[in-house]
């Protein structure tokens, strides 16, 4: 029989990393994803898997444990939203720099600042650009729904260990706190330490005769060494952007107009398509799962089908940079995005569709 | 006359009473001639060597000036950001219980960007033992002053003297910690003499052999010279040191388990 249960995403996913074999998290509260920490306490751990949960003094700390666990070979991961997550990009840029594998949550909240808790998708610069110092790119994936939210902490550790890198799901505060049903799979057994040695065998696990020693760094002083590390990991990036990304088609085949969206404004752009179809709009979506690597060819291609997209995100206007991107003139990109926490409507989204490309026919580039 | 002994001669296996431990590699110190830091490196690898310890060791260094120590270390080593190395450690030993896990940090590192993390590591009473280098400055910088720089002691920057009103005071993080219920051995020691050195390496040893205890969190600093830093020869730097430092530092257990 299923194991189907009405979850918050931010419990989904806490149970999501207990099946996935996850063996410690480090965490501090932050509204609106305390959740995560106060359901994995609440289910003792320790005694279903094995799991270490500990609470830290700080998002830094939390960041600087995950990076001890992963450099030793565990499956480790941190939760926080945004001013936490601000915190941690030293401590994300230092993962980077030793290709450290680790599961990363964002609930995100509105700032800048102490901002707001309501949601936000105001932190796709600093998630997919790289908050941290240094060249480097973290998978990203944008869950939708709270089944992807538990789905994607099996998903986010497979790819984590797959290319050695950070996953980070970048969620926000509507998708954390909301409620929906959740199909749950079965538990995915923790390594064992000697699982751990085979699968990775650079970990720091006690230098045994039959090995030289393991070190983990990010420091090579020679710029000529240093310039061939960062070569490889633009390598791996690259690689990623190649195999790994993902996203979802709803109504495009026939699509005249084009929303893009991800997470929550994915889920409000799903109505509206739904709502435009209903005004004889051919009106589809383009939802982008994973935001780094990002689904540039599937738009590109899109742009030589539609009139024009609309990318809409809650922001000022982010993700529509890597849109305009992909689509490299071919057609008009607009952008429509709510600030500091309010959600934007179906039927608003519609109208600014209608209104930028089909009431208004004639094309004036955009001026933001 | 009598024969003069020529080198060989005096290498011959009979006449061996010392030799580097197998934990240090073949890798050239970098640090300067006369530093403190290859002493206490070479003390921990020796009793980390003594106890049969290399395959269940994972250290953790941070920056300052032993960054490198992964290159002298003949162990698993992680390299961890300015100040972070207890939450590394913290990382490491709540997932591997079993292991001995150390921290090498220096006063910048423990005492100003990461007091917080140093506060509580020892308030958690985790099982990790704590090497600490204080040598008053931050020497891989240049010589900047550190929380630990005394009253009127010149650095890089404060090129008139460390003035207490706007520069605060030495901190004396040791006796801190030592205060919390979740420290269990806490010791002050140098490694200046051989007399010292030989005090060292008994602390050094107890706050390893402890760690199998679970009993909380060991900690020995080390009052070190910064001969480069202090602008002073290395002799000069240790009579300093002994003048200087160790009245505000003094030097012995300061505690122990009952
Ligand atoms: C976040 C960050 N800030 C500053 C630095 C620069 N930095 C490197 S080492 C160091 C001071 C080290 O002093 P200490 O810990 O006393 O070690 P020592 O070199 O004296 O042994 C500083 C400020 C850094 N690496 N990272
Ligand atoms: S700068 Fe100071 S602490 Fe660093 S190696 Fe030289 S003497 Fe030692
Ligand atoms: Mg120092």
């Amino acid at each position: 029989m299923k194991d189907i249960r009405l979850m918050k995403g931010n419990e989904a996913i806490a149970e999501g990393v207990i099946r996935a074999g996850c063996d410690g998290y480090f965490g501090y509260p932050i509204t609106p994803q305390s959740e995560v920490l106060e359901y994995l306490m609440a289910n003792k751990t320790k005694e279903r898997t094995g799991m270490i949960v500990l609470q830290a003094e700080s998002e830094i700390a939390s960041i600087h444990m995950v990076y001890g666990g992963a450099a030793a070979g565990k499956r480790v991961m941190t939760s926080s939203s945004s001013p936490g997550i601000s915190l941690m990009q030293e401590g994300i840029s230092f993962m980077a720099g030793t290709e450290l594998p680790c599961l990363l949550l964002n609930v995100v909240r509105g700032g800048p600042g102490l901002g707001t808790i309501q949601p936000s998708q105001s932190d796709y610069f600093q998630t997919v650009k790289g908050g941290g110092h240094g060249d480097y790119k973290m998978i990203v994936l944008a869950p939708a729904s709270v089944q992807e939210m538990y789905d994607f902490a099996k998903l986010g550790f497979e790819l984590a260990f797959k290319h050695r890198i950070q996953v980070m799901v970048l969620s926000d505060g509507a998708i954390g706190q909301m409620m929906e049903k959740v199909e749950l799979d079965e538990q995915v057994p923790r390594w064992t330490d000697a699982e751990i040695k085979i699968k990775s065998p650079w970990a720091t696990t006690g230098k045994t005769p039959d090995r030289e020693r393991n070190i983990i760094t990010s420091l090579d002083l020679n710029p000529v060494k240093q310039e061939i590390i960062n070569i490889n990991l633009q390598k791996k990036f690259k690689h990623i952007q190649d195999t790994e990304v993902r996203f979802e088609r709803i109504q495009c085949d026939d699509a005249e107009y084009l929303f893009v969206a991800y997470g929550s404004s994915a889920r409000i752009c799903q109505k509206a398509v739904l709502l435009g179809r209903e005004r004889g709009i051919k009106v589809g979506l383009l939802r982008p799962i994973t935001l780094f690597p990002f689904p540039t060819i599937e738009l590109a291609k899109l742009a030589k089908q539609v009139k024009g997209m609309l990318s809409v995100e809650m922001s000022a206007g982010q993700m529509v940079e890597d849109v305009r991107l992909a689509v490299n003139g071919v057609v008009p990109v607009e952008h429509y995005g709510r600030l500091g926490g309010i959600m934007p409507a179906p039927d608003e989204v519609l109208n600014i569709l209608e209104k930028n490309f089909i009431k208004e026919k004639s094309y004036e580039p955009h001026t933001n | 006359m009598s024969h003069i002994p020529t080198k060989d001669e005096i290498c011959e296996p009979e006449n061996m009473v010392y030799s580097r431990t197998c934990l240090l590699t073949d890798n050239a110190l970098s640090y300067c001639p006369g530093c403190g830091h290859g002493t206490a490196h070479r003390l921990i690898m020796e009793v980390i060597e003594e106890m049969n310890l290399q395959a269940d060791t994972i250290g953790v260094a941070p920056v300052g000036c032993s960054v490198l120590a992964y290159d002298f270390m003949n162990i698993d080593m992680q390299q961890a950001a300015h100040g972070r190395a207890p939450a590394v450690a913290t990382g490491i030993k709540r997932l591997y219980p079993d292991k001995f896990v150390f921290t090498y940090q220096g006063d910048g590192d423990l005492a100003a960007i990461g007091t917080g993390e140093t506060i509580h590591v020892c308030n958690r009473g985790e099982n990790i033992t704590v090497f600490f280098v204080n040598n008053g400055i931050y020497g891989m910088t240049g010589g900047q002053m550190a929380p630990t720089t005394l009253p009127n002691m010149k650095t890089a920057t404060s090129p008139f003297g460390r003035d207490t009103e706007t520069m605060g005071y030495p901190l004396k993080i040791t006796e801190l910690i030592a205060n919390l219920p979740g420290t269990y051995f806490v010791s002050r020691q140098s490694v200046h003499t051989p007399a010292n050195v030989r005090k060292a390496k008994k602390a050094i040893e107890k706050a390893i052999s402890y760690q199998k205890l679970n009993k909380g969190l060991c900690f020995v600093e080390i009052v070190s010279n910064c001969n480069s830093g202090w602008k002073m020869t290395p002799l000069e730097s240790n009579k300093w040191m002994e003048e200087n430092m160790f009245p505000y530092y003094p030097l012995g257990d300061i505690k122990v388990p009952k």
